[in-house]
């Protein structure tokens, strides 16, 4: 830095949350004047992480860090990380840490969040909270822990009915305790839901196996001479058998350091502040749930955002202003849909409330308005919240129907994106408005976002509780269909259909010729992309040879010669090994065929053997040694079950707590040729060390003490995807039957090439949505779901046994029309590492080539 | 080779044409001193919009019986990669005109023309065909 440039203004902020990364990453962005320099306080060992989906946690180590993590590298930024903020000198202007470290400061911002309360009561040191990722990853261990050394299932009572209780409690049931809930209002969610939701709500838990102990709370918490908790007594005199105490009622903000230099607190604790967020000390300000305003501290994240926008704004000389909570919130639990918003308790004078409530079904939904039942006020949504998304954006503006139109339930259409108005909040977590999300898509601020991951990234909509991603997709969809970008889901110029709809159907008119599907269904004369999907439509439907009755021409380039085309035109032969298991009889007869053929030799990704460099005709004669061997395709040319990769399991090794090749030899064998719109990957590991690494495959398994956790939605790839956990301590029957519903599902509603990873991303209601069709049978599709496997499953037949069985089918691996028994003569190959491979065009121009077509041996008819 | 000097300074000669889709827009004239009509298979060999390929005086040609006798050739070399293999594409259309998609890299040409759509610097070798007794044949240059 130059002699007389300004020294920058030293902000140090208390605090390492959600709040704090905000505040700091704002500033780096916006600070072009290099104003001012940031240090980041932060008592946890963790890179700023979101809290918000710390539940994710509980389905394995899932890495929370908040992004963007560049911020931290910006040496305008100093993050400490470990070290807690001890005690403040105002006039100084200092901070001191536990380490004894002092920083000075000019501007010091209180982003110390909160901490959850335990209650004094007898035993309350034996009780835990549910608060940070230490506390998750201590529960999962410790309910891991004792399912093995009890015998049974961990019993966990969670304090608290609220968001959080629920959450920690659906989740750690989802983990395979035995859970239940303890709270003191007379039905769950009572500071957000009526008593109709929230006893809708109860049932739904109470479905799920989560007791339910309602209108008492804990007065004791008993435990054993080891210290163990055993029991807890009830203020109602009942009691129950706990290993496990979790409280989670609430938050108390993390105000110590403010209170002992005297700043003004709020009524209920909290650092007061105003509307530019400045605390009682002109150069002291506080954010996020720290932070009281209008008298409360808010548990929520879209106000500590909001706060940390503002105070950045005011640091850099701006004057924003922080004005309206949103205490808009949405449960993230599985199988469970919960929403409110606005006034949900209709405590505006006159306010009307139009409810639709079908307990059979489990459903609850309310819509508060104003008293003439034009303006939105607010609402409520159990069972189904799928008008939540549209809705909440509307909140305090006319509606254009009728408000029961809006009910989901009633069966009506929520409105679409194109009615919001442009200061719509679309994303309360981010404060992004509908009118930001639009300029985003047509390019106002750059490059145009024509995709939903990259719209999420740049406007930051949906990236947080992701409550608002169907809405920010269908702002997207209307937005790019009316710039004429048409994102039309018409597969391509001959359908207008997207493949769901086409794949629907073809299943109820039961064509299967692609002429007579697409003079019924389309236009001319189809293309590359129309007719590979009608081939794998009519595939995962029928059954049957795939090159018959004039498929052939719809396959794609490698199913057309069932194997893999390389780069020169010639092709990789992969024989199936169920689990990555072989003999090592079977492995010689691999390298017999090899070394006959000059064909080159690898390991693949997926423990199988990839022998590269075979022609076309000579394919069959390959195939021919290998089938007698025993072997059969491995597909590694369709769209379809590649291969199940397993770690050698309870068989061998130490650790293994199940038999891991033994099932992913089952699995591969049952979903052998299954073809689907994308290729897809199953791994299976013999315990939770997952040598397997199956949670970067579609269908990831991994051995529990008590049988299969089933994760789905991995994918490795350029946009690798960790597989999220579906279910958990799966018998072999319930895990096979699971895999079928997930398989087919996946199968009938995919968009055209969509891995199972981006499925997950796009289709409405994600993992919980899955989770309901496949665990609660939701859509009441489980029984045909899995028949049309049993069909797949009755009707497989090796595709390359029965080529060689058919002098018809034998016809098509020809290598020229009028010359069958003449190789190709462009086939140029040069040695090393003792392998041939394809010579590169400046060795074919230097005649450095060593092998060339016709030399290579071709074996007599 | 030396043909195509003679190639681009003569007018289309359209005599006995066999395919519907060559005859009006066929490939780069040639006249009959410079081109022979070689017999590559017969019709019935060929299964509809099942490409494959046939070496005709040590050139490797790519066949295509869209329907009827309408029956396309085009080189089979790969214009991008110059790889054999364009017998193995997909045939389709884009609007009237019939196409076929590189296996490997997916571009789509016009069988009749040979002109590229999704990359215009691409263009694809093709060639007029006729059927005479059931037997395709390819019009070569010399
Ligand atoms: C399980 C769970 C689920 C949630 N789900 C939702 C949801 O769905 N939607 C929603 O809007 N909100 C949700 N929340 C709330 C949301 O996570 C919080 O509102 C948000 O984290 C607040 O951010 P913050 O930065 O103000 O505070 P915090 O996230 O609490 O961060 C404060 C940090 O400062 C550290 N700290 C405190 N004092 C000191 C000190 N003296 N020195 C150094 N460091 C210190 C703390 O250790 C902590 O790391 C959820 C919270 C939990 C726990
Ligand atoms: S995942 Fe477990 S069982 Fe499998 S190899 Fe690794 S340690 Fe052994």
């Amino acid at each position: 830095m130059s002699e007389n440039a300004i020294a920058p203004r030293e902000v140090v902020i208390v605090g390492g949350g959600p709040a704090a990364h905000r505040l700091a990453d704002a500033l780096h962005s916006r600070d072009d004047e290099r104003a001012v320099h940031v240090t980041v306080v932060s008592e946890e060992p963790h890179l700023p992480y979101d809290r918000v989906a710390l539940s994710k946690r509980l389905d394995g180590t899932t890495d929370l860090t908040l992004e963007p993590t560049s911020v931290w590298d910006d040496d305008h930024v100093s993050l400490l990380l470990g070290e807690r903020a001890e005690s403040i000198d105002l006039e100084a202007g200092t901070v001191t840490t536990a380490s004894g470290r002092a920083i000075g400061w000019d501007d010091l911002v209180f982003a110390t969040g909160s901490s959850a309360p335990v209650p004094e009561i007898p035993g309350s040191e034996l009780a835990k909270v549910y608060r940070t990722i230490d506390d998750v990853d201590w529960l999962v261990a410790e309910v891991d822990r004792l399912a093995v050394a009890l015998g049974r299932p961990a019993r966990v009572l969670v304090a608290g009915g609220g968001l959080l209780g629920l959450e920690a409690a659906g989740g750690l049931a989802r983990r395979g305790a035995d859970a239940a809930v303890v709270h003191s209002g007379s039905w769950l969610m009572s500071a957000q839901l009526d008593e109709g939701a929230g006893r809708a709500l109860g049932r739904i838990i109470s479905s799920q196996g989560i007791a339910l102990h309602l209108g008492t709370r804990p007065r004791a918490i008993e435990s054993d001479e080891s210290g163990a908790v055993t029991r807890v007594v009830f203020s109602s005199g009942q009691s129950a058998d706990v290993d496990i105490m979790i409280f989670a009622i609430g938050i108390s903000p993390r105000d110590e350091l403010a209170a002992a230099v005297g700043l003004e607190l709020g009524p209920r604790g909290g650092v007061a502040i105003g509307t530019d967020c400045r605390s009682s000390h002109p150069r002291v300000w506080a954010i996020g749930e720290v932070a009281s305003f209008d008298g409360r501290c808010t548990g929520l994240v879209a106000p500590a955002n909001a706060m940390a926008e503002v105070v950045a704004d005011r640091l850099l000389g701006g004057a924003a202003e922080f004005t309206t909570v949103d205490d808009a919130t949405k449960l993230k639990l599985s199988g469970v849909d919960v929403a409110s918003f606005g006034d949900a308790l209709a405590r505006t004078e006159h306010a009307l409330e139009i409810v639709y409530a079908d307990p059979a079904r489990g459903l609850y939904q309310k819509l508060v308005m104003t008293d003439d039942a034009k303006t939105l006020l607010g609402g409520i949504f159990v069972g189904d919240a799928s008008p939540y998304a549209s809705l909440r954006p509307l909140l305090g503006s006319e509606l254009s129907n009728e408000p029961a139109a809006y009910l989901s339930a009633a069966g009506m259409e929520p409105p679409a994106g194109d009615e919001l108005p442009a200061e719509a909040l679309v994303c309360a977590c981010n404060n992004v408005a509908a009118g930001t999300v639009r300029d985003w898509v047509n390019g106002v601020h750059g490059d145009a976002c024509t995709d939903l991951g990259e719209l999420k990234a740049c406007s930051r909509a949906g990236t947080q509780c992701g409550s608002c991603v169907p809405l920010v997709k269908k702002i997207l969809e209307s937005e790019l269909s009316k710039s004429g970008i048409a994102v039309s889901r018409a597969l391509c110029e001959h359908f207008a259909l997207s493949r769901q709809e086409l794949f629907e159907s073809v299943r109820v008119t039961g064509l299967t010729s692609f002429d007579e599907i697409i003079g019924r269904f389309g236009t001319g004369r189809g293309c590359d992309v129309c007719k590979p999907v009608v081939g794998s439509i009519l595939a995962s439907q029928n059954d049957g040879y795939i090159l018959d009755g004039g498929r052939g021409t719809l396959q794609d380039t490698n199913d057309r010669a069932m194997a893999n085309m390389q780069k020169d035109g010639t092709y990789s032969v992969v024989p199936r090994i169920p689990g990555g298991e072989i003999t090592p009889e079977k492995l010689g007869v691999i390298a017999a065929v090899a070394t006959e053929y000059g064909l080159y030799t690898k390991i693949t990704g997926g423990q199988r053997i990839d022998m590269f460099g075979a022609r076309l005709d000579q394919l069959p004669e390959i195939w021919r040694r290998l089938v007698d061997a025993g072997f059969e395709s491995g597909q590694a040319y369709g769209k379809a079950l590649r291969n199940v990769k397993s770690c050698v399991g309870s068989t061998w090794c130490r650790y293994g707590v199940q038999d891991a090749v033994g099932m992913a030899v089952e699995l591969e064998l049952r979903y052998r040729g299954l073809r689907a719109p994308h290729k897809f990957k199953f791994g299976v590991s013999g315990c939770a060390r997952e040598c397997a690494e199956a949670r970067g495959k579609d269908v990831g398994i991994i051995a529990t003490e008590k049988g299969w956790n089933m994760y789905v939605g991995g994918n490795g790839g350029f946009q690798p995807a960790h597989a999220q956990l579906l279910v958990s301590d799966l018998d072999d029957e319930t895990l096979i039957k699971y895999i079928d519903r997930y398989m087919m599902y996946y199968i009938r509603t995919a968009d055209r090439l969509q891995r199972t990873a981006r499925w997950m991303e796009e289709i409405e209601g994600g993992l919980e949505h899955v989770y309901d069709v496949v665990v609660n049978d939701s859509l009441g599709l489980a029984d045909e779901l899995e028949a049309a496997m049993a069909k797949h499953i009755d009707g497989y037949e090796d595709e390359w046994a029965a080529t060689l069985a058919d002098p018809e089918r034998l016809r098509r691996f020809r290598s020229f029309v009028n010359a069958p028994n003449t190789p190709d003569p462009s086939v140029a190959r040069v040695m090393e590492r003792g392998q041939a491979r394809p010579a590169r065009a400046d060795e074919v121009a230097s005649e450095r080539v060593v092998l060339s077509g016709p030399r290579i041996p071709i074996r007599g008819e | 080779m030396n043909a195509p000097t003679a190639l681009a300074e003569h007018e289309a000669i359209v005599t006995d044409v066999g395919a519907p889709g060559a005859s009006t827009t066929g490939p780069s004239s040639t006249d009959s001193m410079t081109s022979v009509w070689e017999p590559a298979c017969a019709v019935a060999d060929l299964e509809p919009s099942w490409g494959e390929a046939a070496l005709l005086r040590a050139r490797q040609i790519a066949l295509f019986l869209v329907s009827g006798e309408e029956i396309y050739a085009v080189s089979h070399q790969d214009p991008h990669t110059d790889a054999p293999v364009m017998a193995r594409g997909i045939v389709g259309s884009r609007g009237e005109r019939p196409t076929v998609a590189s296996p490997l890299h997916k571009e789509v040409y016009d069988l009749a023309t040979g002109e590229c759509f999704t990359n215009p610097a691409l263009v694809l070798q093709t060639f007029r065909t006729r059927v005479v007794g059931g037997m395709i044949e390819v019009e070569l240059p010399l």
